[in-house]
C-alpha cells in the first residue's frame, strides 16, 4: 500500500517538474511564478474536490454520488453570483473577490445544511431519487444564475464569470493565497476525522453501536464539503465528474476502504489527472480541447458504468 | 442489569410499545420472543439507541440510554443490528478490529490487538480472518459480524435476529457458539428469535411479547406453553415434552 502511495507521489512530482519546465521559452524568471501560481491552483483544487468527493460518499454510503452531482457547486455559483449582484446594486465600486466568495462559502455551508442534511439521510437508500434530486435542482440553480447574469452589469458579470463554468486556463488567482489556507485547515480536520469516517462508512447501526453518534460527524463532514467544493468551484468553476472519476481510480488502486489510504491516494490522482491533463492540452494538443471536456467525458462515463453496476445489483 | 421504565414508542402514530417494564439480569442468554410486529426489534434498538426513546426509560447498570457518554455506553453495550450494510471490501479481521474502536478510536495496542484474536477464536473464524467479507457465505459473515461485537468485549450483547437467512447448521453453530460465550465468557446475550424451540432449547430466560406489551416472562419451561402458543402466537401447535423442555411441532 505505501508503495503504492509512493508512485502516486512519484508520477506527480514528475507531471508537476514537466508542467514547470517543458518548453518554457521566456525567462525563468517569468516562467516560474506564472507557471507556478497555475500549478498550485491545480493542485489545490485537486485535494479540495478529491477530499469532498470521498466524504460525501461515506456520509451518503455510495460509490456513485459526489457533490457536483447533488448539484452543490451549482448552488455555490448561484450564492456567488445573488452576492455580486446584491453587492453591485449597493454600489460597491470594486467588488473584491475575497469578499464574495467568503460571502458565497458561508452561504453555500448554510444552504446545504439546510437542503441537505435531512435529504442525505433519509433519501440515502434511494439512489434513483437522490439523482433526479440533484439533476433537477442543479438544473434550478443554473437557470436562475443565468436569470441573474442576464440582468447584471458586465462589470460585475466579469466577477462571477470564472466560477460559472469549468477552466483550467483561467484560474482566479487573486484568491489562492485564501483558497491554500482554508483548504490546509479543512483537509487536516478531515484528517483527523479518518478513523471516524472509517466507522461511520461500516454503516449507521454499526456507527452506534461502535460509540460513533453518525448525526452530529455528519453535520461537520457536510460543512467541511461545503467549504471545499466553495474553493474548488471559486478557483476553476464547476467540474462535474472530477470527483467521481478520481475516488473511484482510488478505491480501483488501493483496494480499501480506509480513509487513511483514501485521503492521500485520491488527492494524488485528482494532482496527477488536473497537472497531467493541463500538461498535454497546453504543450501537446495546443490547447485545441479543454482538459474539462476529456474529464467530463471519462467521468461521465464512469458515473454512467457505475449507475448502471448499481442499479442492476 | 438491564432495567427498563414505563417505556412506550410509537412510530407515525402507531404505538409500537405501551408501557413496558422489564428487567434483564446480568448472565445468561434471554429471548425475546412473539409474533411478528409484537415490537421485539423496536425494544432492542431503543435498549441499544439505535433509535430515540420517546417516553420512559432504559439503564444499563448505572448508565441511563440517552443521557450517558456514547463511548462509555460502547464499552458496556454492543448490538448486532438486523441488516447490516457493511462496505463488502473489507477483510474479516478488519472488520474484528473495528469492535476495539470504542477503546482506542483509531490507534490499536497489543491488548487490541489480542482481544481481536481472540473474537476470532471463539467464533471460529480463524481460517476466514483474511479474506473479504464479500467471499463469505450469510452464515459466514454473520459470525463475523459477531466476533466484531465480541472483541468489544461489552457486558451485554444484543443481537436482533441474528438466525435469519441461517439454515439448520447454521443456527446451532451460532447458538452453540453464544451458548459458550455467554458460559465461558460471562456475557448477558439478548437475542430476539423466531424461532421458539431455539428459544426453548438454548435460553436461560424468555420474555414473550406481543402487541407491543410483554405477555409473559421467565425460564423457558415456565414460559414456553400451550396457553402461550394459543394466546401468543394464536395458533394451536402442538407441544411435546422432551429431555425437560417443550418443543413446538410446526
Amino acid at each position: 500500500m505505501a508503495r503504492r502511495l509512493w508512485l502516486l507521489v512519484a508520477l506527480l512530482g514528475l507531471c508537476c517538474m514537466l508542467y514547470m519546465t517543458w518548453g518554457a521559452r521566456a525567462p525563468w524568471g517569468f516562467v516560474l511564478p506564472f507557471r507556478g501560481t497555475k500549478l498550485a491552483a491545480l493542485l489545490l483544487v485537486g485535494v479540495s474536490v478529491s477530499t469532498a468527493t470521498l466524504m460525501f460518499q461515506t456520509i451518503t454510503q455510495n460509490r456513485i454520488l459526489t457533490p457536483s452531482i447533488m448539484g452543490f457547486d451549482a448552488l455555490y455559483v448561484f450564492l456567488l453570483t445573488s452576492a455580486v449582484f446584491a453587492f453591485g446594486g449597493m454600489n460597491f465600486v470594486q467588488v473584491q473577490p475575497q469578499i464574495t466568495f467568503l460571502v458565497a462559502a458561508v452561504a453555500l455551508t448554510c444552504a446545504s445544511l439546510l437542503l441537505f442534511s435531512t435529504m442525505l439521510i433519509t433519501a440515502r437508500s434511494d439512489l434513483l431519487r437522490m439523482v433526479l434530486t440533484g439533476i433537477i435542482f442543479g438544473a434550478l440553480c443554473r437557470s436562475l444564475t443565468s436569470f441573474l447574469q442576464r440582468m447584471m452589469d458586465p462589470n460585475e458579470f466579469a466577477v462571477v464569470q470564472v466560477a460559472s463554468f469549468a477552466r483550467f486556463t483561467q484560474i482566479e488567482t487573486d484568491l489562492l493565497a485564501l483558497a491554500a489556507v482554508i483548504t490546509s485547515f479543512v483537509f487536516a480536520r478531515a484528517w483527523q476525522l479518518r478513523h471516524r469516517l472509517d466507522v461511520l462508512a461500516l454503516g449507521r447501526g454499526t456507527a452506534i453501536t461502535l460509540g460513533e453518534p453518525p448525526r452530529r460527524l455528519e453535520l461537520e463532514v457536510l460543512i467541511l464539503i461545503a467549504i471545499l467544493v466553495s474553493v474548488s468551484t471559486a478557483l476553476v468553476g464547476p467540474v462535474a465528474f472530477l470527483g467521481l472519476l478520481v475516488v473511484s481510480i482510488a478505491r480501483l488502486i488501493t483496494r480499501t476502504e480506509t480513509h487513511r489510504y483514501l485521503f492521500p491516494s485520491a488527492a494524488l490522482i485528482a494532482g496527477v489527472t488536473l497537472v497531467g491533463g493541463q500538461l498535454l492540452m497546453e504543450r501537446v494538443f495546443q490547447l485545441t480541447t479543454p482538459l474539462s471536456v476529456v474529464i467530463d467525458l471519462v467521468g461521465g462515463l464512469v458515473f454512467l458504468m457505475l449507475l448502471l453496476k448499481g442499479l442492476r445489483r | 442489569m438491564i432495567k427498563i421504565e414505563n417505556l412506550s414508542h410509537q412510530i407515525g402514530g402507531k404505538p409500537i410499545l405501551s408501557g413496558i417494564n422489564a428487567d434483564i439480569p446480568r448472565a445468561g442468554i434471554t429471548a425475546l420472543i412473539g409474533p411478528n410486529g409484537a415490537g421485539k426489534s423496536t425494544l432492542l434498538s431503543l435498549i441499544a439507541r439505535l433509535e430515540r426513546i420517546q417516553l420512559g426509560t432504559v439503564h444499563v447498570d448505572d448508565l441511563q440510554i440517552g443521557q450517558c457518554s456514547d463511548r462509555e455506553l460502547a464499552q458496556r453495550l454492543s448490538i448486532l443490528p438486523q441488516m447490516p450494510d457493511q462496505p463488502l471490501r473489507l477483510t474479516v479481521r478488519e472488520l474484528v478490529n473495528f469492535g476495539r474502536h470504542p477503546y482506542h478510536a483509531g490507534r490499536p495496542s497489543a491488548a487490541d490487538h489480542a482481544k481481536v484474536k481472540e473474537a476470532i477464536e471463539v467464533l471460529g473464524i480463524e481460517d476466514l480472518a483474511d479474506r473479504s467479507l464479500e467471499t463469505l457465505s450469510g452464515g459466514q459473515r454473520q459470525r463475523a459480524q459477531i466476533a466484531m461485537i465480541f472483541a468489544q468485549d461489552t457486558t451485554y450483547m444484543l443481537l436482533d435476529e441474528p438466525l435469519n437467512n441461517l439454515d439448520l447448521a447454521g443456527s446451532r453453530t451460532l447458538m452453540r457458539i453464544l451458548r459458550r460465550v455467554s458460559d465461558d465468557h460471562g456475557k448477558t446475550i439478548v437475542i430476539v428469535v423466531h424461532d421458539i424451540n431455539i428459544a426453548s432449547r438454548y435460553a436461560d430466560r424468555v420474555v414473550a411479547m406481543k402487541g407491543g406489551r410483554i405477555a409473559r416472562q421467565g425460564s423457558p419451561i415456565e414460559v414456553i406453553d400451550a396457553a402461550l402458543i394459543r394466546d401468543v402466537f394464536e395458533t394451536d401447535a402442538e407441544l411435546i415434552e422432551i429431555d425437560g423442555g417443550r418443543i413446538v411441532l410446526s
